[in-house]
């Protein structure tokens, strides 16, 4: 087995991938659909949709407006009902279109079959274009613009190709399955985006312990120009700069982007959305969502309509616990609480996790015995505890000089602490104070 | 023996002679003037060194009074007008006269008028729960009860109730440094014209959904409903974003306003009880129960 | 409904704790204390057990009392302390003097600086070291090994350490090496000093246990013990009828006992890798140079004492290798 894994700091939490090995199943589409409009990093996408519309499975309802911001397409058949605010996943209020679901009509222009098409003919310009209209984001969970990363930006050349295939995030299991079941559509992505970049190397990398899918990508890619490299269980193994970090021993520098060592990275099921919106002409409408949980009864991997509602998919999954004492949207590294279950699966939801009162509530808060472990285990090479103490006392332009906007917030430092210090929700909020100081220095 | 003493007195003496010669010419280089009303000034202030002028501390507004001209935007509201008068007696000036103020939080929305819906388990800063979610009862405007506004008080005015989980001043201590408003991630402390007898009355709420799903998130939300903005006859009551907000300058304390309310959302505090009506605030508690 | 939980990320912690974490180090001091008791018998055990008893005491009465704080005496921290103390005190030390001596490391050494993670100096070594100035006498008595029923009446003797840097003033090393315990004694602990500094074995022991554990990183004890040895190794090169050669001043005295718990305490040893090392180099060094060159024949406590006193600089100045260099945005 490999060892290859990014060179500091990193942590192993328990996997507790309960859904591992589960086939995905499709779900119908709900009866209730709710599709926000602000389902990506930036600026959200102007609705083009008024109530009482008859809508159609993938028909466009809202368009991308600015350039980081995405398309926004209906995943349900139906009228709209209300174009309003809705409570998103963190309790505000968020404009999104409800549509009550009639029937289960496509556009016209989707291929609906399951046959597999391959060998692409189409020139990188249509790629990408497709890519842009199909409202792709970056379905690992930061929700970036696919779109945005095929343009290489002029000075700098992309060479790589990277596939994230880590899934690093305990419990959750939705990369797993579509490495094992949508693995030829999966390749043939990977190769619409090497087109899509003008690169002629792509590397999959996949941690060990996903022995099956290792093997099915391998079998898969032999004689392509994709290879697949087997990466020692760490987290956060998944982050990009750790990734490529970790596959190619290049340092992505302080404030850069994966681009500026010549790599662009995408999670697998991108590359799989990229497949069905370049090959299919199927808009990103649904995706892949693991619902788990120690409580839970059939932990699962379903296939969901965007807009579905979380509370409907943990009906599915055997029904909401009595124990139940936090519902997480994502891993449970970096995954956000949910404050109630009557929200709508996005486009960044990769699962639903589900945790009784003990995995869920934290322990007491006791003084930091600077046992140096935060230190150890950051994988961006920063010191936490230093942050953290910063941030509380509000000393915001001193945390500046000390990197904190190179924190990848993956919650390394508070996991590791044997003091239960709140490390990551400081510093957190330090980076959001020294965004400000910086934006307000450039607005100078 | 002598010898060795006589020596030693001489040998320091010279070394400190030395001393303070190069000290002296050392201090007149690197001499910097300034002006001694400034340091008059200061001793004046309160010496609170909180931040309520809008300078670091309160050296450096002194130094701000003995240099600008106008004194348009400068005043200590910790030490009032009394201060302010003195410092223009020390520099011979005229003082501008300022309305005391006191801070006021404007949000009612205890657990029993806004159920708490989830319990936030994350580091205790309102900063941090208000950057994360909306708080653990609905309402994405109201107080969220994690006391930053206490903490960043120097003078020990403002004190959680456990009772309400929302903050509460104490008029008398309360120096209107504007601390708290600073702190308060979501706006909900505000700076008012102090009253005779501390009265006051304001809308506490700020919530800018619309009436019925504010009325949903919290019984005594501010619905916008615009009654109170009808029956004012000072044109103190402005609305704007779905909520009424009475001018504290322009109000003149008739409590018209108070009985209009439908959801108790205004706030009469510190007057004597009517005599022909059951007060207003209890009245809405009955009604909820 | 469920009224859920809500926190930001992450929503998993690792099972480890502060309490966790200091049992792990009493239990690695525990073939230590077994050679101890072993060696200086019931001495020992009175020692031993009103140190923790008095430290634990302390810590609570401090915190009750007069911080006004929930007590935390029972987190382990405080029995660590008293635990470390008794083991650098004589086995035959009268009880009252171990006492003055827990109530000045959990006292000064602790809780003056705001109780745990923020004391500057090691507090066993402040009690040891307070104790050391106040009564010489009875802080340099040591009892010879085997006695097992006596306590302050033992018969005591002067520590390896002690015989060279007198026997140094009119002899050379040669002539001295015969008065000391053989190297095998000074492994296994049949030698007089403090009584838990005594078996180097035992500590290294205890030492690979809290790495296995994670509990502490090579850094600290590997570097100092290397910096001896390189140091005194030269000198010995240079001349080895003045100086000893490396292998004596790794195995006798507090050294060991120095660079595996003392200097390794988290809160006060400096928290990056290179960090560690330039303290561990710096601990070494002085450590040296205090036994060699010094008035004192033990010289490790003040080093690490010195050298807790660095720490907030060392950590000021020495930061971790930052991920990616920066570059320039046009």
């Amino acid at each position: 087995m490999s060892i290859k894994t990014f060179s500091r700091g990193g942590v192993h939490p328990p996997d507790n991938k309960l859904s591992a090995g589960n086939k995905i199943v499709e779900l119908p589409p709900p009866e209730l659909a709710t599709i926000p409009l602000s389902q990506h990093l930036g600026a959200p996408a102007k609705v083009l949709v008024n109530r009482g519309d008859q809508v159609k499975v993938g028909q466009l309802i809202a368009q991308s407006e600015g350039f980081v911001s995405t398309n926004i397409h209906s995943s349900v058949s139906g009228k709209v009902l209300k174009v309003d605010q809705f409570m998103d996943s963190s309790g505000y209020r968020r404009m999104a279109v409800q549509i009550q679901v009639e029937g289960d009509q496509w556009m016209e222009t989707i291929d609906r079959s399951d046959d597999l098409v391959r060998n692409s003919v189409l020139p990188a310009e249509d790629i990408r274009k497709k890519i842009l209209e199909a409202g792709i984001v970056g379905l690992g969970g930061a929700t970036f613009p696919s779109h945005i990363k095929l343009m290489v930006p002029q000075g700098k050349t992309a060479e790589y190709v990277i596939i994230n295939g880590v899934e690093c995030e305990p419990y959750l299991t939705a990369d797993h399955a579509l490495m094992m079941e949508r693995s030829e559509e999966l390749l043939s992505g990977i190769q619409l985006l090497m087109i899509g970049l003008g690169v002629e190397k792509a590397i999959i990398g996949i941690e060990n312990n996903k022995p099956d899918a290792i093997e099915k990508m391998k079998e898969i890619t032999r004689g392509s120009s994709v290879s697949v490299q087997g990466m020692k269980v760490m987290y956060p193994q998944g982050g990009e700069k750790q990734l490529v970090q970790a596959l190619l021993k290049r340092e992505v520098p302080s404030g850069g982007l994966p681009i500026d060592v010549g790599v662009v990275v995408f999670n697998v099921g991108t590359a799989h959305a990229v497949y069905e919106a370049v090959m299919k002409n199927r808009p990103l409408i649904n995706r892949i969502v693991t619902v788990t949980g120690k409580g839970l009864d059939k932990p699962s991997n379903f296939m969901v309509r965007i807009g579905t509602p979380v509370s409907s998919l943990i009906e599915k999954a055997g029904g909401l616990p009595e124990a139940t004492a936090k519902v997480i949207n994502g891993g449970p590294m970096m995954g956000k609480a949910l404050s109630t279950i009557d929200v709508p699966v996005v486009k960044g939801s990769s699962g639903i996790l589900l945790m009784d009162e003990s995995e869920a509530r934290r322990k007491d808060v006791k003084p930091c015995i600077r046992c140096t472990k935060c230190v150890s285990v950051c994988p961006m090479g920063l010191e936490p505890y230093l942050l953290m103490t910063l941030s509380e006392k509000s000393f915001f332009e001193r945390m500046e000089p000390e990197k904190v906007m190179d924190c990848i917030e993956c919650g390394s430092c508070s996991y590791t602490c044997p003091s239960s210090r709140p490390l990551l929700d400081y510093i957190r909020l330090g980076k959001a104070e020294v965004g400000k100081i910086m934006r307000a220095r450039k607005a100078v | 023996m002598s010898q060795i003493i006589i020596y030693t007195i001489i040998t320091l003496v010279a070394i400190g002679a030395a001393a303070a010669i190069i000290l002296y010419f050392v201090a007149q280089k690197f001499k910097v003037y300034e002006d001694p009303r400034i340091d008059e000034v200061e001793e004046a202030l309160p010496a609170a060194n909180c931040g309520g002028c809008g300078f670091p501390g309160c050296h450096n507004f002194a130094e701000t009074l003995v240099k600008t001209e106008s004194w348009d935007d400068l005043f200590c509201p910790v030490g009032g007008n009394d201060t302010m008068s003195k410092v223009a007696g020390i520099l011979g000036r005229e003082a501008i006269e300022q309305a005391p103020k006191v801070a006021v939080v404007r949000c009612n929305g205890t657990p029993e008028f806004r159920p708490r819906v989830t319990t936030y388990d994350g580091a205790p800063t309102c900063a941090i729960a208000h950057s994360l979610y909306a708080g653990e009862g609905i309402c994405p405007h109201g107080c969220l009860g994690l006391g930053d506004c206490v903490v960043v008080c120097n003078f020990d005015a403002i004190h959680m109730d456990p009772d309400t989980d929302l903050p509460v001043v104490i008029d008398d201590k309360c120096t209107a440094c504007g601390a708290c408003v600073e702190a308060c991630p979501r706006d909900i402390i505000e700076l008012r014209k102090k009253n005779k007898k501390d009265r006051k009355i304001f809308v506490s709420c700020i919530n800018e959904e619309k009436g019925a799903v504010a009325k949903k998130n919290c019984s005594v939300a501010c619905i916008g409903c615009a009654k109170c903005f009808k029956v004012c006859k000072y044109d103190a009551i402005t609305m704007e974003n779905n909520k009424a907000f009475i001018d504290s300058e322009k109000c003149v304390l008739c409590r018209k306003c108070v009985l209009e309310c439908p959801t108790s959302a205004i706030l009469e505090l510190n007057f004597p009880p009517p005599r022909k009506k059951e007060p207003v605030v209890e009245a809405s508690e009955t009604e909820i129960k | 409904m469920n009224k859920f939980i809500v926190s930001p990320s992450p929503h998993a912690y690792t099972d480890e704790s502060v309490p966790k974490l200091m049992y792990g180090v009493i239990i690695s001091l525990l073939p230590a204390l077994a050679v101890s008791v072993y060696f200086f018998g019931i001495g020992m055990i009175i020692v031993s057990s009103v140190s923790v008893a008095s430290c634990i005491l302390f810590e609570y009465l401090i915190q009750r009392y007069m911080m006004k704080v929930k007590p935390t005496h029972l987190d382990g921290s405080a029995l660590l302390t008293g635990l470390l103390l008794a083991f650098c005190l004589p086995a035959n030390i009268p009880f009252w003097i171990v006492m003055i001596g827990a109530l000045a490391a959990v006292g000064i050494g602790k809780m003056t600086f705001g109780g745990l993670g923020n004391n500057i100096f090691n507090p066993a070594l402040v009690g040891r070291v307070f104790l050391f100035i106040s009564f010489p006498v009875a802080m340099t008595a040591w009892p010879e090994p085997g006695q097992w029923m006596h306590y302050t009446d033992a018969v005591t003797g002067a520590t390896p350490l002690g015989l060279m840097k007198e026997g140094l003033a009119n002899r050379t090393v040669g002539e001295i090496m015969p008065e000391v315990p053989s190297f095998l004694n000074l492994l296994l602990g049949k030698t007089m000093g403090s009584a838990g500094e005594v078996s180097a074995l035992a500590l290294l022991l205890g030492m690979l246990y809290m790495m296995y554990r994670k509990i502490i990183s090579w850094h600290i004890p590997i570097t100092i013990l290397a910096t001896v040895a390189i140091f005194t190794g030269i000198l010995w090169l240079a001349n080895p009828d003045r100086f000893a050669d490396p292998l004596f001043h790794l195995l006798t005295g507090g050294l060991m006992l120095g660079a595996i718990y003392m200097a390794t305490d988290y809160v006060t040893s400096p928290m990056t890798p290179k960090g560690m090392i330039i303290y561990g180099v710096g601990i070494g060094v002085v450590t040296v140079l205090i036994r060699v060159f010094g008035a004192y024949p033990e010289g490790v406590q003040f080093a690490i004492l010195i050298f807790n006193g660095f720490t907030p600089l060392i950590n000021k100045y020495v930061k971790p290798k930052r991920f990616g260099k920066e570059v320039k945005h046009g």
